[in-house]
């Protein structure tokens, strides 16, 4: 049985053609995914992001837990900030990208669905092996939360949470809206757009997104629904990583490039590993691609040099910014460099491909 | 869900129709529905010749990529090179201007063994 978030009965109504994604039952789309990312990059959108994982943790070693375990030093955190980073095994590899948040008395982990009960396994495990002594609470089931993304978000939705306007980039603040409806909001998202995510009690859910974002329907709305499809095709754009695709357990953070969300000056789990692979240079590379032709090269396909196979695909779409075919792939170091051309195999066909920098987009400021 | 009468389909979902000697092949809306936004669409050269059942193209979505096949074999007469430009016309009409090839049929009688309209229907599920 596929789990429902609290908005639901919204995505019915708006007709969600939904999908299996991590054992929730989540829209894929609602008209079009194109029609839906131009939406966002133009406008805004609103997505359900209740699947993600949402794990409080208090008490006395929480800090010292979370920076064992969290390529971040939280300790440098303050409150009301938000830190991207990763949770390492032994060897460097991941086993999550997640956002923390510092708030007064407690702090927040949101871990991506497919890995929540991996991490609260993970959690058990260090708690339990090096005797800290700290509360969880898996809010996941207990709350909704949405991101609303697009140039237009901040300037629709200020009138409603003033707090909104003055927040900075990887900053949250916890209110109480209308008197009433709990909710925590940070200006975070996954889309390569301005926006927020709002995180409020299941019950109040679906009445405060209705308040939020008034009427969908109008083909003028400021505001329309989207579905994972575009957000995929939105946070790839943005150069930005899904796990399972470029990130996994055998592939660590220096390699995909983001060794700017891990600080090798304190103690974590992975560190020493992540150490070694940054002193002697990571043997392969995310990089992106940029396809001769509209043919998309999918997850799996190879990346070919001279007829040598060095690398595979992470991640593609045909770009609806950009009208050109994108992706994101592991190549060996050597073929890293922007401008060297490589080639996807697709089925047989070796069709041309230039590395280029990333992100493929990049929003006005 | 509803689909035209006026042709015959493969479980893999495409339709055939005939127009005087000639076959028309195409994909139908259930099809493009599933794929979503369509964004290439790869046909055969004119002057090939196919077999039933075999593959003569392919079919990418931002979501997927999927074969093209034929229920009728025969000679490539004429593709649709408008779909090159506006792919997206898979999506929008995919029975009419939406078609892919032209076929002159080996043994026209390979249409009579493809599914009728209400059979494609069942088979799909809808």
């Amino acid at each position: 049985m596929l789990k429902r978030t609290p908005f639901h009965a919204f995505h019915t109504t708006c007709g969600g053609r939904m999908v299996d994604f991590a054992g929730w039952e989540m829209p894929i789309m609602y008209r079009s995914i194109v029609d839906e990312h131009v939406q966002t990059r133009n406008s805004g959108s609103i997505f359900d992001v209740s699947h993600m994982g949402r794990l409080y943790f208090s008490g006395k070693d929480a800090i010292a837990f979370l920076n064992a375990v969290f390529t971040r030093d939280v300790e440098k955190m303050k409150v009301g900030q938000c830190r991207y980073g990763f949770i390492c095994n032994d060897a460097g590899g991941i086993l999550d990208d997640v956002i923390v948040s510092r708030d007064k008395k407690q702090w927040l982990m949101v871990v991506n669905a497919s890995n929540r009960e991996k991490i609260v396994a993970h959690i058990h495990k260090v708690r339990h092996d090096r005797d800290y002594d700290f509360d969880l609470s898996d809010q996941t089931e207990a709350t909704g939360m949405i991101a609303l993304q697009g140039p237009k978000v901040i300037e629709r939705i200020g009138g409603h949470l003033e707090a909104v306007a003055n927040l900075k980039r990887y900053e949250f603040v916890s209110d109480t809206f209308m008197m009433l409806i709990k909710y925590t909001v940070s200006r975070t998202g996954y889309t390569g757009e301005d926006g927020v995510e709002l995180i409020l009690p299941a019950k109040m859910a679906a009445t405060a997104m209705k308040m939020l974002a008034g009427k969908f329907d109008r083909p003028d709305a400021t505001l329309k629904p989207a579905g994972l499809g575009a957000r995929d095709t939105l946070r790839l754009e943005a150069g930005m990583p899904l796990y399972g695709h470029e990130l996994s357990e055998t592939i660590d953070p220096i390699s995909a490039g983001l060794g700017w969300a891990v600080d090798l000056t304190k103690e974590f789990i992975g560190a020493a590993a992540l150490k070694k692979i940054v002193a002697e240079g990571p043997k392969r590379k995310l990089i992106g691609l940029e396809l001769q032709g509209r043919r998309i090269a999918r997850q799996g396909t190879p990346i070919v040099k001279d007829g040598q196979v060095i690398g595979e695909v992470t991640s593609g779409t045909l770009s609806p910014t950009l009208q050109k075919s994108i992706a994101m792939a592991y190549v060996d170091a050597a073929f890293a460099a922007e401008g060297t051309t490589l080639a996807a195999d697709l089925r047989g066909d070796h069709n041309p491909a230039v590395v280029v920098k990333l992100p493929f987009y990049k929003r006005e400021k | 869900m509803s689909v035209p009468t006026d042709r015959k389909y493969l479980k893999s979902h495409e339709w055939h129709k005939r127009v005087g000697d000639v076959v028309v092949i195409g994909i139908t809306q259930f099809a493009a529905d599933e794929l979503t936004d369509v964004t290439y669409v790869s046909l055969p050269k004119i002057g090939t010749k196919l077999n039933a059942n075999e593959r003569f193209g392919e079919i990418e979505s931002v979501k997927a990529t999927s074969d093209l096949y034929t229920g009728v074999g025969g000679e490539v007469l004429e593709i649709n090179d408008a779909l090159n430009h506006n792919p997206a016309t898979v999506n929008t009409d995919p029975f009419e201007a939406g078609w892919m090839i032209k076929l002159q049929p080996t043994n026209p009688g390979d249409l009579d063994a493809l599914l009728d309209p209400a059979a494609y229907v069942k088979s799909s599920g809808h």
